[in-house]
């Protein structure tokens, strides 16, 4: 097994309203096809780290690799390609653009990637849909559908370039009980089935005892490495 | 660039989604726009008539001898005298024939050149139209009538009959309006000439003109050149005056200065004739492109504010777009492009309803006794003005949507996506 993704000694410093260290010195990788969660109370930067291994925060210190690739220093032109074709992301709110249909957030990265043609594009993006069970909704305007639909929609946008991992800031932080476990078991599939790697940043302690690997992180430093699997 | 469409697509569905603002800020351009073309095809259409009114009419160089003092005084010759203090008292204009010396040669050479678009001599004499027992002063130029229509649209100015009829008739003439009225005559009568040396020649009324000015349309008559000749009693060599049309007015001013020293005679440009004329013309350029500008910036702001306020609305979007993979130079591009599309459609509309309001304006009737031949208000239809409509339409709005689509490029997604 490979690593998909890799940070080494990754330092970040917030300098408003005085100097300070969010991060200090983090280092780990995720496998192939692993599932891990970062855990950690509010404040202790997991979200901070989540925004740099998605390369949109590029002010930090230390090195990143994606896939081999080392992402430190790239222009920002760059990363937003590499982030349109790598990652996928799953976020706490919802996020889709809500004047668009189901069927067109799906699409967009696909379309911005522009590998494959936009019939074959709409037809894979129908084709997540329905994995997540919600192919009947693809026409509707984004904003028309429940909480739980969207987040399945974010999931499919998420997968429509197939990437080499998924991140997820809280992703079912919002959700019940119920919207909650169905997000599990999709990402569980795609990891066991499709080979996919993914990061999970959440408070949910159920949710995370159920994935390979906790991270768990306390005033900027990884405390805790532990595997289940 | 396959990522155009993409874009495209999306800023349409941004507009759509907001279509009341998207609309007013079109309209703002539309306005802007429309009363530009309005405002210019108007006033360049005004000048047009107002140019064509003086300049058409008049000679661009006019070729006369004209009854002036001597210069130099007898006195002045005398060496012995030059340093005192000479006062001459009772100075007369000097005699001074007023037919011009070799006429018909300076004709030839002033035809011959390049510069030159036609040249004309006139002769003008003074006569009495006889109506019963009065007498009424008069002028009657002696014309080349094909030349002057050529040269000057001399036919713009006949009211009634028609001005060929002059070449048929060696008796005809054109009667001034003023003069025609006060004697009750029309096309067709005869009128009574008597001239300055006493005889009396009856001329055949051909047509009436109307200059629009009423103290030379109760003297000024015209006649076929010969004829004004005849009246005189002079032969055929006898020319008074050569009016000069230049294929190129520039040239005016100097051709003046050189025929009027080579050849000892007074010629009146028309710059010199008509120096108040070209300042009201670029006064009236002046204020029609101020306001249009003026109206243009106020759409640029309505359009600043509405895009600004799109990107407040949709920081959100712009952060999605952001993290799955668009960047900063397809969010700024996708705003510039709603920007662009704004400043198209409302500029295309702007360039419809301006054309609109000009045709509706150029079917107004406007008659004035100045120009007779002039039934509706004048509007110039130039198509550059609305190329310049529509490129100012679209650089007016792509500044606009410059500054918000610059701001959206530089917004930090991890900021919005936090911010939550």
């Amino acid at each position: 097994m490979s690593a998909v993704l890799q940070a080494k000694n990754i330092d970040k410093f917030f300098t408003n309203p005085v100097l300070f260290q969010v991060l200090k010195n983090i280092s780990f990788s995720i496998e192939e096809g692993e599932f891990v969660s970062i855990m950690g109370k509010s404040g202790c930067g997991k979200s901070t780290l989540l925004y740099i291994l998605s390369t949109m925060d590029t002010d930090y210190k230390g090195e990143l690799f994606l896939g081999g690739e080392r992402l430190t220093g790239k222009s920002g032109k760059e990363l937003a390609r590499f982030r349109n074709e790598k990652i996928g992301f799953v976020f706490q709110f919802h996020y889709l653009l809500s004047e668009f249909t189901v069927l067109k957030n799906v699409m967009l990265p696909a379309l911005k990637l522009a590998r494959k043609s936009e019939k074959e594009i709409k037809r894979d993006a129908l084709e997540k849909l329905s994995i997540l069970g919600i192919e009947d909704q693809a026409y509707k305007k984004a904003s028309m559908i429940s909480g739980g639909q969207k987040q399945r929609v974010a999931i499919a946008r998420a997968l429509i370039n197939d990437p080499a991992i998924i991140m997820g800031d809280e992703p079912t932080g919002n959700l019940d009980s119920k919207n909650s476990d169905n997000v599990f078991n999709i990402f569980k599939d795609l990891s066991v089935n499709n080979k996919l790697s993914l990061l999970v940043v959440t408070h949910d302690l159920d949710f995370a005892k159920k994935t390979d690997r906790i991270i768990e992180m306390g005033d900027g430093e990884i405390i805790a490495n532990q595997c289940f699997a | 660039m396959s990522n155009f469409k993409i874009i495209l697509d999306i800023s349409k569905t941004f507009l759509l989604s907001r279509i009341k603002q998207s609309g007013i800020a079109a309209l703002g351009v539309t306005f802007g726009i429309g009363t530009f073309v309005i405002l210019v095809s108007f006033m360049t259409g005004l000048n047009g008539l107002l140019d064509g009114l003086i300049l058409n009419r008049t000679p661009h160089i006019h070729i006369y001898n004209e009854v002036k003092r001597s210069e130099v005084q007898p006195i002045d010759l005398v060496s012995r005298f030059r340093n005192g203090l000479n006062v001459v008292h009772s100075v007369k204009p000097k005699k001074n024939q007023i037919r011009i010396h070799n006429a018909l040669p300076l004709i030839e050479a002033l035809k011959s050149d390049e510069r030159v678009k036609g040249v004309t001599p006139q002769v003008s004499a003074k006569v009495f139209y006889l109506s019963g027992s009065t007498e009424l002063n008069g002028l009657v130029n002696g014309i080349n009538i094909e030349n002057e229509i050529r040269l000057f649209n001399f036919d713009d100015y006949i009211v009634k009959g028609s001005p060929q009829d002059l070449l048929k008739n060696k008796n005809g003439i054109l009667l001034g309006a003023g003069v025609a009225a006060k004697m009750l005559l029309s096309v067709g009568d005869r009128v009574q000439v008597s001239t300055v040396s006493g005889g009396v020649v009856p001329l055949k009324i051909v047509g009436i003109f109307q200059s629009g000015l009423a103290d030379l349309d109760n003297i000024q008559s015209y006649v076929n050149l010969k004829m004004a000749q005849q009246l005189i009693g002079e032969n055929t060599n006898y020319i008074s005056d050569i009016n000069v049309k230049l294929w190129d007015m520039e040239n005016a001013v100097s051709m003046a200065a050189a025929i009027s020293k080579q050849h000892d005679l007074t010629a009146l440009d028309v710059k010199t004739a008509n120096a108040q004329f070209e300042t009201g013309t670029a006064i009236r350029n002046l204020i029609t492109y101020a306001v249009s500008i003026t109206l243009l910036i106020v759409a640029g702001f309505g359009i600043y504010n509405i895009l600004n306020m799109f990107i407040y609305e949709k920081m959100n979007d712009i952060a999605i777009l952001k993290a799955t993979g668009f960047s900063g130079l397809d969010v700024k591009l996708i705003f510039i492009s709603q920007a662009l599309i704004i400043g198209v459609l409302g500029g295309l509309l702007g360039l419809a309803l301006g054309f609109g309001i000009s045709v509706l304006i150029s079917h107004a009737p406007f008659e004035t006794e100045a120009l007779p031949t002039i039934k509706t208000y004048p509007v110039n239809f130039e198509p550059a003005f609305y190329v310049i409509g529509m490129v100012f339409a679209i650089a007016s709005t792509f500044l606009a949507g410059y500054l918000p689509a610059r701001k959206a490029e530089h917004i930090d997604p991890v900021e919005i996506i936090r911010g939550q």
